[in-house]
């Protein structure tokens, strides 16, 4: 029997999308039967009294957690996320529902092995309830109490080779598209990438020094699956810079709408949208006009084609991303607070992704710009909100980069427009008697 | 929130074991603490963070920036935490009496 009742919950039991009413309620019963003989180390009806607290919520439409929480592990300065519940005695199974995150493998790829070791051990010390995965990339450990933190950390490390995620005013846990593991279009390797660049930056991860928070994302090709563009301060988006490869006979089987060729690899299969149309749905969409199909042939004009991906989305077996790849970098996202959301503002239009050099030319970029903002920054200041207050002359500046018209997606509108003092003939330094003496009052 | 008793005064703290009122600060309060911070001996060093700490916070309201801590003390990140294994937040203000941090920790 439930340990309270839910009716509010138990309506999301019904319709067809995989409930989480049901799969809580679960666990709970597999925590009441407790058939394996589990040493639990937490409340064995830890379960039922989420669902609890929940069915509270629902009836009050409040939160019932308490404001903030300051926990974690020694030696690291982030990686939980504290929580209380303020009603302990009605819910006393979780009167501390700590979060771990755990920091996640690039692209999210998994062993039965190793799943069934972190649930055994989430079992026996939490709640056993997670979230696959956080929005950031982590694997999130819902529901624990203070003095299993450091025991759930040791076996992490010490059995599992693993580690915690980050949290706090840091560089937080890094994520990537599962780039060229399984997909065609990947510019450069985004597993590889990650990998590295969380391996390098642990410190910076593990112990905030940071004005805020600060995330790397990583996208294989402009397609963006892990939405760097909108979800990260630093966004990797992998591209080319020679042509994009074409297979005309491939192309001519598109259309001739031969049926193992479907346009968009058949993603608009569910209704009827005709025969495909290679000028109405490629050529003519092309957001800069570069492509022509003319006598059987293809052609695009690669000067002008600014690598939007859709003819290659739509003609994935025909039309191939360039040879010559690498990856842009762009800065900034954040979402609304302070001062309003922000998506990525292209910095680097082009670098090198070249792990026989540990990325340099990437590293030097990150190093650059995290040099400026922990030294201007202010207090929760988001890197897109510095370069908003001191301006993007000043980031340019910071990472040696000079000014180019792919910066903008136009120029300014308005004439206040600054001035070095050494770039005006004579300086700021003036005599207003010498002006007088032109000029009577 | 509790009350604990430790070498004859009390303190009131929150679940994290934070001082609920940093006027309630005394050194019997950073004894207390220590362990649970896996600190054995305050070194002179402990006490400069603290220090700077409470100053920083009795004229300013807040507690510094991590980058501002470092430059006030001379202590790089990497020093505070092998002073504070918690870190500059949860070990080193908690001892001083500070406020609990807040926002997306
Ligand atoms: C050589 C002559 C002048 C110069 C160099 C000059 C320059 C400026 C400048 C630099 C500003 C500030 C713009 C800003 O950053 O917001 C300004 C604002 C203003 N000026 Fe002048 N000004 C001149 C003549 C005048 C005259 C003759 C008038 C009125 C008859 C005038 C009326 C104003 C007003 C009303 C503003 C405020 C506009 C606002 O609210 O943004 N100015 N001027
Ligand atoms: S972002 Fe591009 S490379 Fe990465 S998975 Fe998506 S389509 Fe493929
Ligand atoms: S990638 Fe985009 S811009 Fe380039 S040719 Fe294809 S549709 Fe045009």
């Amino acid at each position: 029997m439930a340990k309270h009742e839910t009716p509010l919950l138990d309506q999301l039991e019904t319709g067809p999308w995989p409930s989480f009413v049901s799969d809580l309620k679960q666990q709970a019963e597999v925590r009441a039967k407790n058939e394996k003989g589990v040493e639990f180390q937490i409340p064995q009806d830890c379960v039922d009294d989420l669902l609890g607290v929940l069915e509270l919520s629902f009836k009050h439409g409040r939160t019932h957690w308490k404001h903030g929480g300051i926990v974690g592990v020694f030696g690291y300065g982030g990686g939980v996320i504290g929580r209380y519940c303020d009603q302990p005695q009605a819910f006393p199974g979780v009167e501390h529902f700590h979060t771990m995150r755990v920091n996640q493998p690039a692209g999210k790829f998994y062993k039965t092995d190793y799943l069934k070791s972190l649930t055994e051990l989430w079992d026996f010390r939490g709640s056993g309830v997670t979230n696959m995965h956080g929005a950031t990339g982590d694997i999130i450990l819902l529901g624990t109490t203070t003095p299993q933190l450091e025991e759930v950390f040791w076996t992490l490390t010490h059995d599992m080779n693993q580690d915690l995620g980050g949290s706090g005013s840091n560089l937080r846990t890094p994520a990537d598209c599962l780039g060229q593991s399984r997909c065609e279009y990947a510019c450069y390797d985004t597993n590889a990438l990650v990998y590295f660049l969380t391996n390098e930056y642990q410190d910076e991860l593990h112990r905030p020094a940071f004005p805020y928070k600060f995330k790397f994302k990583l996208d294989g090709c402009p397609n963006c699956c892990v939405a760097s563009i909108a979800r990260s301060d630093m966004s990797f988006i992998g591209t080319w810079k020679d042509d994009i490869r074409i297979d005309q006979d491939a192309v001519n089987k598109y259309v001739e709408n031969d049926p193992a060729y479907p346009a968009n690899a058949g993603a608009h299969k569910g209704k009827d949208w005709g025969p495909f149309d290679i000028e109405k749905e490629v050529t003519g969409l092309c957001p800069t006009k570069c492509m022509k199909f003319e006598n059987k042939k293809l052609f695009i004009d690669n000067a002008n084609c600014t690598r939007c991906m859709h003819c290659i989305n739509v003609m994935p077996r025909a039309l191939k991303v360039g040879k010559e790849t690498g990856c842009s970098i762009l800065v900034g996202a954040k979402a609304p607070i302070l001062d309003g959301a922000q998506m990525g503002s292209l910095l680097v239009p082009f670098v090198e992704v070249n792990p026989d050099n540990d990325y340099e030319a990437i590293t030097e970029v990150i190093e650059n710009v995290w040099d400026w903002w922990m030294e201007e920054g202010k207090n929760r200041e988001r890197l897109g909100e510095l370069i908003m207050r001191q301006g993007f002359q000043k980031l340019l500046e910071v990472t040696g980069i000079d000014p180019m018209p792919q910066h903008v997606a136009y120029p300014r509108t308005n004439p206040y427009i600054f001035w070095k003092e050494d770039e005006v003939t004579g300086g700021w330094e003036r005599d207003v008697e010498e002006y007088r003496k032109h000029h009577q009052r | 929130m509790a009350t604990i008793e430790f070498n004859g005064k009390s303190f009131e703290i929150d679940e994290d074991g934070f001082l609920l009122d940093y006027n309630l600060y005394s050194e019997e309060w950073v004894e207390y603490v220590k362990s649970q911070e896996g600190i054995e001996e305050m070194s002179d060093e402990h006490w400069q963070v603290v220090k700077v700490l409470q100053d920083y916070y009795e004229k300013n309201g807040i507690a510094p920036m991590v980058r501002v801590l470092s430059k006030l003390t001379k202590f790089k990140l990497k020093h505070i935490y092998e002073l504070f294994p918690s870190g500059p937040g949860k070990g080193a203000c908690k001892m001083a009496g500070l406020p609990k941090p807040t926002g997306c920790v």
